[in-house]
């Protein structure tokens, strides 16, 4: 009897020394934004070491598009990051355009950075509310949802298609706009989404608990910024001026008034703050791009690249075999290769892009803004809470379809 | 960034590390080194370190399979300097089973985007302090992006209703996998070299390799 109490109390002595333990945050779980399975050393409620399992959602992007001529090629990059597809199709259109030496017209320019801009707001718009969700404030969910929704409106009046756009092509966009889009865009920019943004702003910047929650949680230094190769928010959020988009302008945007936010702190909150500004800058260049947008073609006048027009294939004969050797054989793309990069709604996305002169890319390396951004978790959660990390997630705006392939 | 300007940077480099940088190119405004795959750690200090160069920052490593070649991959380093508004490529040139020289001391990003090549291309990488597989699944093998792995890979899986649990299968194709050939048929008959048409060019570049792998599959 004695030696059973004796034992009982010893257990209970070692039970009170906390041992650190492992944990699984997720693979399935709504705080992960996707398939992410996190393995977390906890001391407590401290994370001691994040260790990010990622590779569930790979599929083997780069290796299929080895097989793919660079038409069928353009599709992938929708389904890389689904929030915002055009912007990368964007950087494939650029790096094939490059190696083939040709410019797109200016309409099609001016159409691209409008459909970036607005791929751009609706970006941000999921990544903040879901956020919010996250840390525990549902309304802006609902409310940026609906205003998402109306964009997405516009991409299916575009190109027909929600999510998967497939409408930049290497020389220039597949469709002109049809008519009254423009007026449609333009009214959405000059008021509606405004309206949903300033929402968004007095729900949530100054709401406590949302501070509560972002405040000084996943600070990175501007030096630490740089040695772990972010980009997009997450390094103008470290108090780095650094916008491709200004930097190094493609298509139009050297042409176009626009600023770029930058914050202070390094933060979550910084981070927030930085894509709420960035979603006013998209709207004032949308604006700017539907008042100068010129009329003319949207796709180069080179049927080697470009598919000559349904109606002209009815009477022509070599029309009609552009169009034979264009879907089944492509088109052939000089040897040479081009890292192109653009500024897309997560950070810098580039397509590092061989050719062989070939019609199928040799090899199509895909830079995924996320990756390196969820790579620096470890170092952004150490010595958090538990809590925190989703805090860190969610700032991180992550979106498994980029970083995993 | 001009031509020039990147002509004058490269020769800068290149004088300071004459013995490391074989050779560089400019190809579409862009600025490609070729540097010594041993040397390569000193040549990422220095451009890093260097004040004209200024690479505060590795944007991306990835590599690119040559299987022909004798030294087979290609590693291709992404540099971007913030400061001095510019991107450099440097690449060096490895033979299979021969280590590269980890740059995790030197950019902690080059951690997860070592992983990424070992794991695709089998590259192994020195002193790396975490070299584990990072996107294939638990228990792979093989790298994928290898260009002699095949595009369907070996094995599938399914969920076993017996066993209740995910079983693996070798993949089983029910038509077979077809890889159609392209290339016109007068360009096809080139490389036949036809008896009394030895005046006949050759095609132009990359369609023998390519030739070549089609008959090895």
């Amino acid at each position: 009897m004695n030696a059973k109490t004796n034992a009982a109390s010893v257990d209970i002595q070692e039970e009170t020394q906390i041992r650190p333990y492992t944990m699984n945050f997720g693979p399935q779980h709504p705080a992960a934004h996707g398939v992410l399975r996190l393995v977390l050393e906890m001391d407590g409620e401290v994370v001691e070491r994040a260790d990010p399992h990622i590779g569930l959602l790979h599929r083997g992007t780069e290796k299929l598009i080895e097989y793919k001529t660079y038409t069928q090629a353009v599709p992938y990059f929708d389904r890389l990051d689904y929030v915002s597809p055009m912007n990368q199709e964007h950087a494939f259109a650029l790096a094939t355009e490059k190696l083939l030496g040709i410019t797109v017209p200016e309409r099609a320019q001016y159409i691209r950075v409008l459909f970036s801009e607005l791929t751009r707001i609706l970006n941000h718009i999921l990544n903040i509310t879901t956020f919010a969700l996250d840390v525990g404030a549902i309304t802006p969910a609902l409310w940026g949802f609906e205003e998402r929704e109306k964009g997405m409106e516009f991409y299916d009046r575009v190109c027909g298609a929600r999510l998967h756009a497939n409408y930049f092509r290497p020389g220039g966009v597949r469709y002109d706009m049809p008519a009254g889009l423009a007026e449609d865009m333009f009214e959405w920019a000059d008021k509606s989404v405004c309206e949903v943004i300033d929402d968004l702003e007095t729900l949530l910047s100054d709401n406590r608990i949302f501070k509560q929650r972002t405040v000084d949680i996943g600070a990175v230094s501007e030096a630490d910024a740089l040695d772990w190769g972010f980009s997009g928010p997450m390094l103008r959020g470290s108090g780095v001026a650094w916008d491709l988009r200004k930097s190094q302008p493609y298509e139009v945007y050297d042409k176009l008034d626009f600023d770029i936010p930058v914050g202070k702190t390094g933060d979550c909150y910084a981070r927030y703050l930085v894509r709420m500004e960035e979603m006013r800058q998209s709207i004032k260049l949308m604006k700017q791009c539907l008042e100068k947008m010129p009329e003319g073609p949207v796709m180069v006048d080179d049927y080697k690249v470009a598919p000559p027009p349904r109606a002209e294939m009815k009477g022509s004969m070599e029309a009609l075999i552009h169009h034979f050797k264009l879907y089944t054989e492509g088109y052939h793309v000089p040897a040479g290769e081009t890292y192109t990069a653009v500024e897309a709604p997560k950070g810098e996305f580039g397509v590092y892009l061989v050719s062989d002169g070939t019609n199928k890319p040799y090899r199509c390396r895909i830079k995924a803004p996320g990756f390196a951004h969820l790579s620096a978790m470890d170092f952004m959660s150490k010595g958090h809470m538990l809590a925190d990390t989703v805090s860190i997630i969610g700032s991180m705006d992550v979106v498994f379809g980029e970083i995993d392939r | 960034m001009t031509n020039e300007a990147l002509a004058d940077l490269a020769e800068h480099i290149q004088e300071n590390l004459s013995e490391s940088i074989l050779s560089y190119n400019i190809t579409h405004g862009e600025l490609t080194l070729i540097g010594k795959a041993p040397d390569l750690r000193k040549i990422v200090q220095y451009l890093r370190d260097d004040r004209e160069v200024a690479a505060q920052t590795l944007m991306d490593i990835t590599a690119v399979d040559y299987p022909d070649r004798k030294e087979r991959f290609e590693v291709v380093y992404q540099f971007l300097s913030l400061s001095q508004n510019q991107r450099i490529r440097l690449k060096v040139s490895v033979a299979e089973g021969v280590a590269v020289e980890s740059l995790v001391p030197v950019f902690k990003v080059a951690n997860w985007l070592e992983r990424e090549v070992w794991d695709m291309f089998g590259i192994v990488f020195n002193n790396h302090p975490d070299l584990r597989r990072i996107l294939t699944d638990y228990g792979f093998e093989g790298h994928p992006l290898q260009k002699d792995f095949p595009l369907t890979g070996y094995v599938e899986l399914r969920y076993d209703e017996e066993l209740k649990r995910v079983v693996y299968e070798p993949v089983k194709l029910t038509q077979d996998f077809r890889r159609f050939d392209f290339l016109s048929p007068w360009e096809g008959m080139t490389d036949v070299q036809l008896p009394g048409d030895e005046k006949a060019q050759k095609p132009t570049v990359g369609y023998k390799e390519y030739k070549k792998e089609v008959r090895s599959s």
